[in-house]
């Protein structure tokens, strides 16, 4: 018994390597044939609408009552030292480097990173991959490469909109309904903030757009093909997508600091 | 127009195909027999290159799909159809779109040139009328009907079902069969079918190949079959639940196992 549970460990160990191995090729594979021609530019616009553009209201949403919040509580917390012209920098700064990459890619996870995976589990259920394949046409330059693509396209754009929502919420709550200064507002704003922030920020939703891409779709590639093995890739998706953003994000903002 | 030579197929320790030998003639409908987990899926597998093969060869117009590699066997697919159990239809796309796809993907014909051909494949299917639905919205046979039309839409020179009227009525199943002795006949397309369907194989048939486990135990014209001295293909042809096929998947005796447990 007590032999069994190394090896145990010593096969699970292996196993997780091997899908890493394969999870590694899989992206390599899609990359590769994304830039071979013909290029599939109808299918990236119609991906980059699904994962981007339908992800817009969500966001919207998410932003306003972020940047809200943070202006609430901004404020509460530098009237007590009476630094409340910071608040701008405050608000801006906590979104353009952390909340907007994150909390966008979150959303974008639960919306169109489980869609994605279901999708792909599903066509791989009904035989559309093979059907494909029978068709001289390769699953993963039609299917996966553009969603990959429109994941890395999309995120980045998503989350300047989510820090642009972001700080108009702020500047509604600190500006106009707690009456903060509309020019200290801006103006510390601006002098806060350094290209290093929005490049930071705009790094960090690069990778994450890839990551909910990558995961997204290899789950759903390698989905056990029944009803009950889709529904466990989606959510196992969902799950390591969510913990993968916040570990990348710790990694990434420790690399930019 | 198809050969196989020494096809020999592993999934773990179990063998699926066994050194498997076999031809599929021009022009003829050739129907794979067998019952449930007897490598009919697997063979059609290996022969439209969907998997390779552990061993062995599969010759089609003097090329050995086996070891080509993808641009090769994707020229040569474009050669071929194929109808799946399921349909495989794109459920995001609706009908008229599912048959054109195709089209779409490997020709610069107009779209008007590509509405009239979809007009044809679907008339010849008996769907003229349904270019709006969704897949979600046909029936069973009717998304068989559809698959049909996409599969033929690039007018291959070969086409292989996969189970083509398996959970469908006497009538579709009927209707079916009709079609894939019609699309024989009227534009001489070879056909390779797989089917556990005994009275639509005898209706269809050119030929037969009968596999058991993973080997060939008959091949011949649809009346060698059915006057075979072989007990299997006997049993297997007559669907008598008695007989040298056995209905249970296990060597164990049942009364040991019973026994084995309760002590």
């Amino acid at each position: 018994m007590n032999y069994d549970i190394p090896a145990a460990l010593g096969q699970a160990t292996l196993n997780r390597i091997q899908v890493l191995g394969r999870s590694g090729v899989f992206l390599w594979l899609c990359f590769y044939q994304a830039f071979i021609p013909p290029y599939r530019i109808s299918r990236l616009i119609k991906e980059i609408e699904f994962i981007g553009s339908k992800s817009g209201l969500i966001v919207l949403i998410t932003a306003l009552f972020t940047g809200m919040v943070l202006g609430l509580q901004g404020y509460h917390t530098l009237t007590q030292f009476g630094a409340e012209a910071l608040l701008g920098s405050a608000v801006a700064l906590s979104i353009i480097r952390e909340l907007g990459p994150v909390l966008c890619a979150l959303m974008v996870t639960g919306r169109a990173g489980s869609a994605i995976t279901a999708e792909i589990g599903i066509m791989k259920i009904t035989d559309q991959f093979p059907a494909l394949e029978m068709m001289a046409i390769d699953p993963l330059k039609y299917v996966i490469s553009p969603k990959i693509l429109a994941g890395i396209i999309s995120l980045p754009l998503l989350t300047a909109f989510f820090d642009l929502v972001g700080i108009f919420g702020g500047y509604l709550v600190g500006v106009k309904l707690l009456g903060v200064n509309e020019g200290a507002y801006f103006g510390k704003m601006v002098t806060a903030i350094t290209f290093t922030d929005i490049y930071g920020g705009m790094l960090k939703s690069l990778s994450f757009g890839l990551l909910i891409a990558w995961i997204s779709c290899f789950m759903g590639f390698m989905a056990v093909p029944t009803t009950e093995g889709v529904s466990r890739a989606t959510t196992n998706a969902v799950v390591l997508i969510s913990l993968s953003i916040l570990i990348v994000d710790y990694i990434l903002t420790s690399l930019l600091l | 127009m198809i050969r196989v030579e020494n096809l020999e197929k592993k999934y773990g320790s179990i063998v699926a195909l066994h050194k498997l030998n076999c031809r599929f003639e021009e022009g003829e409908i050739t129907v794979i027999l067998g019952g449930s987990g007897s490598g009919k899926t697997t063979l059609l597998r290996q022969i439209t290159g969907l998997e390779r093969p552990d061993h062995g060869s599969v010759f089609f117009e003097g090329l050995d799909l086996t070891v080509i590699d993808k641009k090769k066997m994707y020229e040569k697919r474009k050669k071929m159809g194929m109808l799946f159990q399921g349909s495989a239809l794109f459920n995001y796309l609706n009908v008229f779109e599912n048959i054109a796809f195709p089209l779409r993907e490997h020709t610069k014909i107009a779209d008007n040139v590509i509405k009239t051909i979809v007009t044809m494949k679907l008339e010849m299917v008996g769907l003229r009328g349904t270019e709006h639905l969704m897949p979600s919205q046909l029936s069973g046979g009717m998304m068989k009907r559809v698959g049909l039309a996409r599969a033929i839409v690039m007018d291959p020179r070969i086409i292989f079902y996969d189970e083509p009227t398996s959970g469908l009525d006497p009538i579709s199943t009927g209707v079916i069969d009709k079609l894939i002795k019609d699309l024989n006949t009227k534009l001489n397309i070879t056909s390779v079918v797989v089917s556990h369907d005994i009275e639509s194989c005898f209706r269809i048939a050119d030929r037969i190949i009968i596999l058991y486990y993973g080997d060939i135990i008959a091949a011949g014209k649809v009346d060698d079959i059915k006057n075979s001295k072989d007990f299997r293909v006997k049993q297997f042809i007559n669907g008598e639940p008695e007989g040298p096929i056995p209905f249970t998947r296990t060597d164990k005796n049942y009364l040991d196992e019973i026994l084995m447990e309760e002590e």
